[in-house]
């Protein structure tokens, strides 16, 4: 570990919490519709699409509106994959995908997953990711912002039960802030040296002879709003490695910084929308503990080297490279990509199937605490208000008092809802990791033999059902029992957890707002944050703990003693 | 049910027409006319033909270039055999390999054998010897280049220190101390080299 690596790390958290507030802020105006530059197309899309923004939508109405765009958005998507040698810009006449490829990627990239069975260069064509991939990079991010602007509503609403519109919220998310930004963040990464062209490969021919081809495309918009919204699918299989995606630790600095500021913002959001800005704080400090403690940690596993490689005559001091890049170095490659996993971006810069046994745990970690630090863009707010919800509920059983958060009640139908959604997601991940690790096909797709082999199948139905999209990288996951497998816990971890949720908001929105008494447990206390992290930690962590022991933890154990696979 | 259908369809179209063509067609004429370099790829031309980008590494071999990084890529010859491909960009990726692999340690082992061949004893730089996560990765560190100065000088019989002062030329240092790595681009270094005589 070095000085450097340290100060890297600062300033990268530094710049996303600093930012974070202001853009919270201007997001709260977003959600109030108070942001009107294009107000002009704005009134025009709903003109079009016959969308009454003042339109009140309770929880059902708003939860129908959202699934009925993802089915439509998501066969599109599929009708798409299967045809795309019949669709323009395919310079590479790339077929069109298998049945169970083309529904694994569709619901990947529909649940804002963007886990990649295939291989971009070879089995995608620009057309589709320009008008499939990116499309729903727009609008999952946006529908997951949507939703968190209706659970904020649920704490302001009284009596009434209305959580705002879902075509309004989608509509001025993506106008005022996921275009603008990409567009922005797009030119920039141009600027840095991230190709931006509809070419087919270019061919070189170097100076000590032959050929070598060079994969260009439409990659900096793509790049953009991969990060923005924190989506995550490359349009290369290298992901953010490749030097076309992330050329330099400028553009490093810039996609961590992106994929991780909305996720912190929209804390501060809520803390505006309810007038209450120290509840938004708490959040928000929760959040940033946890993603700095991961990072930290995975610093710490990587700075030092594969203590086999240095015995076999490798130098320590540059760390564990294997599956980094040089401009990258240790520090920011660990970062970028706990970050990545504390959000729901299944972004890479470097590959986790070669990290230390423990710097790999992390990455896993991150996911299976939910994604809430700070998680992905609307989704890791959602979440991690299920988690205030329930540490108010275990702080009312500690002292005997009927539990509230913000003047809203929290009863039984509300703690029932939240431990069903959360019970899915342990679901899918347990029993997905144990079916595919006791099965012939599961077992035939691991790339690394040993405990490693346990990581990687962890990881996979982690990042699936936790709607990441990374994975250890090595493994084979285009067979049918991952596509359909992993497809099937996207969508599950994606709608069976937004569901319960929309319902908990409409159900607390319903409810009058209490004034606080003085048997009000306050929630905008370091007290409070301390408690939330810790049933975060405990409810989200230690379910998976077992698992995770048998993995990557028994894999480090081996390691250290000299075992190889 | 039914009153949500016209503008979940109608959004799902206009957001498909406006965000898959419209946004990426005038987005494209912005960066092709603003950064046309960077946009194509950063492909340098020489005597009318372009030999590299810029920002993607190559597969040097032979004394008398600098080497790059081992590449983990792989692709499959004409009777679909695996082989190595390194530096191959048509598709990218890593070895993927474990820390606990003892493939890798097998392999890790054999190019510190051949590294020590070719550029003798001495703590073997980390870069040398472990792939990329991109398997095109264009740079080596400060302390790679300058182990291998001597060898390239000798091969190419040039003072080593000509080739030394041309590492330190196109090598970059972390920005402020601590943005980034010290790290020399081996396509611009070779072709820097390539035209020095």
């Amino acid at each position: 570990m070095t000085v450097s690596g340290w100060a890297y790390m600062a300033l990268v958290f530094v710049l996303v919490l600093a930012s974070a507030i202001p853009l919270g802020l201007y997001i709260a105006r977003i959600l109030k519709g108070e942001v009107r530059f294009l107000a002009p197309v704005e009134r025009g899309i709903y003109a079009i699409c016959g969308i009454k923004p003042d339109r009140p939508m309770h929880w059902q109405d708003y939860t129908v509106a959202l699934l009925l765009l993802s089915v439509i958005h998501v066969v599109l998507l599929y009708a798409m994959l299967r045809l795309q040698q019949y669709l323009p810009f395919n310079p590479q006449h790339i077929a069109g995908m298998s049945p169970r490829l083309a529904f694994n990627t569709a619901v990947s990239f529909a649940t804002n997953t963007n886990w990649q069975a295939y291989v971009p260069e070879a089995q995608i064509s620009n057309g589709a990711q320009m008008f499939g991939l990116c499309v729903h990079m727009f609008v999952s991010a946006a529908a997951g912002i949507a939703v968190a602007g209706a659970v904020m509503r649920a704490f302001t609403a009284s009596n009434l039960g209305s959580l705002g519109n879902f075509y309004a919220d989608l509509t001025r998310i993506t106008l005022y802030l996921l275009l603008p930004a990409a567009i922005v963040v797009g030119l920039v990464l141009v600027w840095a040296g991230v190709p931006q062209t509809f070419a087919p490969f270019a061919t070189v021919h170097p100076l000590i002879g032959g050929a070598q081809t060079i994969a260009v495309g439409p990659m900096a918009l793509q790049e953009a709003i991969k990060e923005l919204g924190t989506n995550g699918g490359g349009f290369v299989n290298a992901n953010s490695a490749h030097p076309f995606e992330n050329p330099t630790i400028w553009t490093n600095i810039l996609e961590t910084w992106a994929l991780l500021v909305i996720g912190f913002a929209l804390p501060i959001t809520f803390g505006s929308m309810i007038g209450k800005p120290r509840q938004g704080f708490v959040l928000y400090t929760a959040m940033a503990a946890i993603l700095i403690a991961g990072s930290i940690g995975a610093y710490a596993a990587e700075a030092h080297g594969n203590p086999l490689h240095v015995a076999a005559g490798i130098s320590a001091a540059p760390g564990n490279m294997e599956g980094k890049e040089m401009r990258f170095g240790i520090a920011a490659s660990t970062t970028f990509n706990v970050a990545a996993t504390g959000t729901s971006t299944g972004a890479v810069n470097s590959f986790t199937d070669s990290y230390m046994p423990l710097g790999g745990l992390v990455p896993i970690f991150m996911m299976q605490l939910g994604e809430i630090a700070p998680g992905g863009v609307g989704s890791g707010f959602y979440t991690i208000i299920v988690f205030a919800l329930l540490s108010v509920f275990v702080a009312g059983l500690m002292v005997g008092r009927t539990p509230e958060y913000l003047g809203k009640k929290v009863q039984a139908k509300e703690i029932k809802l939240a431990m069903l959604s959360f019970l899915i997601l342990t679901f899918f991940i347990l029993v997905g990791t144990g079916y595919t690790v006791i099965s012939k096909t599961g077992l035939s797709s691991m790339a690394n033999a040993g405990p490693h082999g346990l990581s990687e199948m962890i990881y996979a139905w982690t990042s699936a059902t936790q709607n990441n999209g990374s994975a250890m990288a090595g493994i084979t996951a285009d067979t049918p029992w991952l596509d359909y497998g992993l497809g099937t816990a996207m969508l599950f971890g994606r709608f069976a957890f937004l569901i319960p949720v929309l319902a908990i908001a409409g159900s607390l929105a319903a409810k009058p707002k209490l004034p606080a008494s003085s048997g009000t447990f306050p929630t905008d206390t370091l007290l409070f944050t301390g408690l939330l992290i810790g049933v975060i930690v405990i409810l989200g962590g230690l379910q998976f703990m077992p698992a995770d022991t048998l993995g990557p933890v028994a894999e480090h154990f081996a390691l250290f003693s000299g075992k190889t696979y | 049910m039914i009153r949500e259908i016209r503008p979940a369809l109608s959004l799902v179209v206009l957001f498909t027409l406006a965000l898959g063509f419209i946004l990426p067609g005038i987005f494209t004429q912005v960066s092709q006319a603003v950064f046309p370099f960077q946009a194509g790829g950063s492909l340098i031309v020489q005597n009318g033909q372009p030999v590299a980008s810029a920002i993607i590494g190559q597969n040097f071999t032979g004394p008398s270039w600098f080497a790059s990084r081992p590449s983990a890529l792989m692709g499959t010859d004409a009777k679909g055999n695996a082989i190595a491909t390194p530096y191959d960009d048509s598709e990218s990726g890593a070895s993927n390999l474990a820390p606990t692999s003892a493939a890798l340690l097998k392999t890790i082992q054999a190019r510190i054998a051949a590294w020590h061949k070719t550029y003798g004893a001495g703590e073997v730089p980390a870069d040398a010897v472990t792939t990329s996560g991109s398997g095109v990765d264009p740079d080596i560190s400060l302390a790679n280049a300058l182990a291998q100065a001597p060898v390239v000088a000798a091969a190419r019989h040039m003072p080593v220190d000509d080739v030394v002062a041309l590492v330190n030329r196109i090598a970059t240092q972390p920005a402020l101390g601590f943005i980034g790595t010290a790290n020399v681009n081996v396509v611009q270094l070779n072709l820097a080299l390539s035209t020095m005589r």
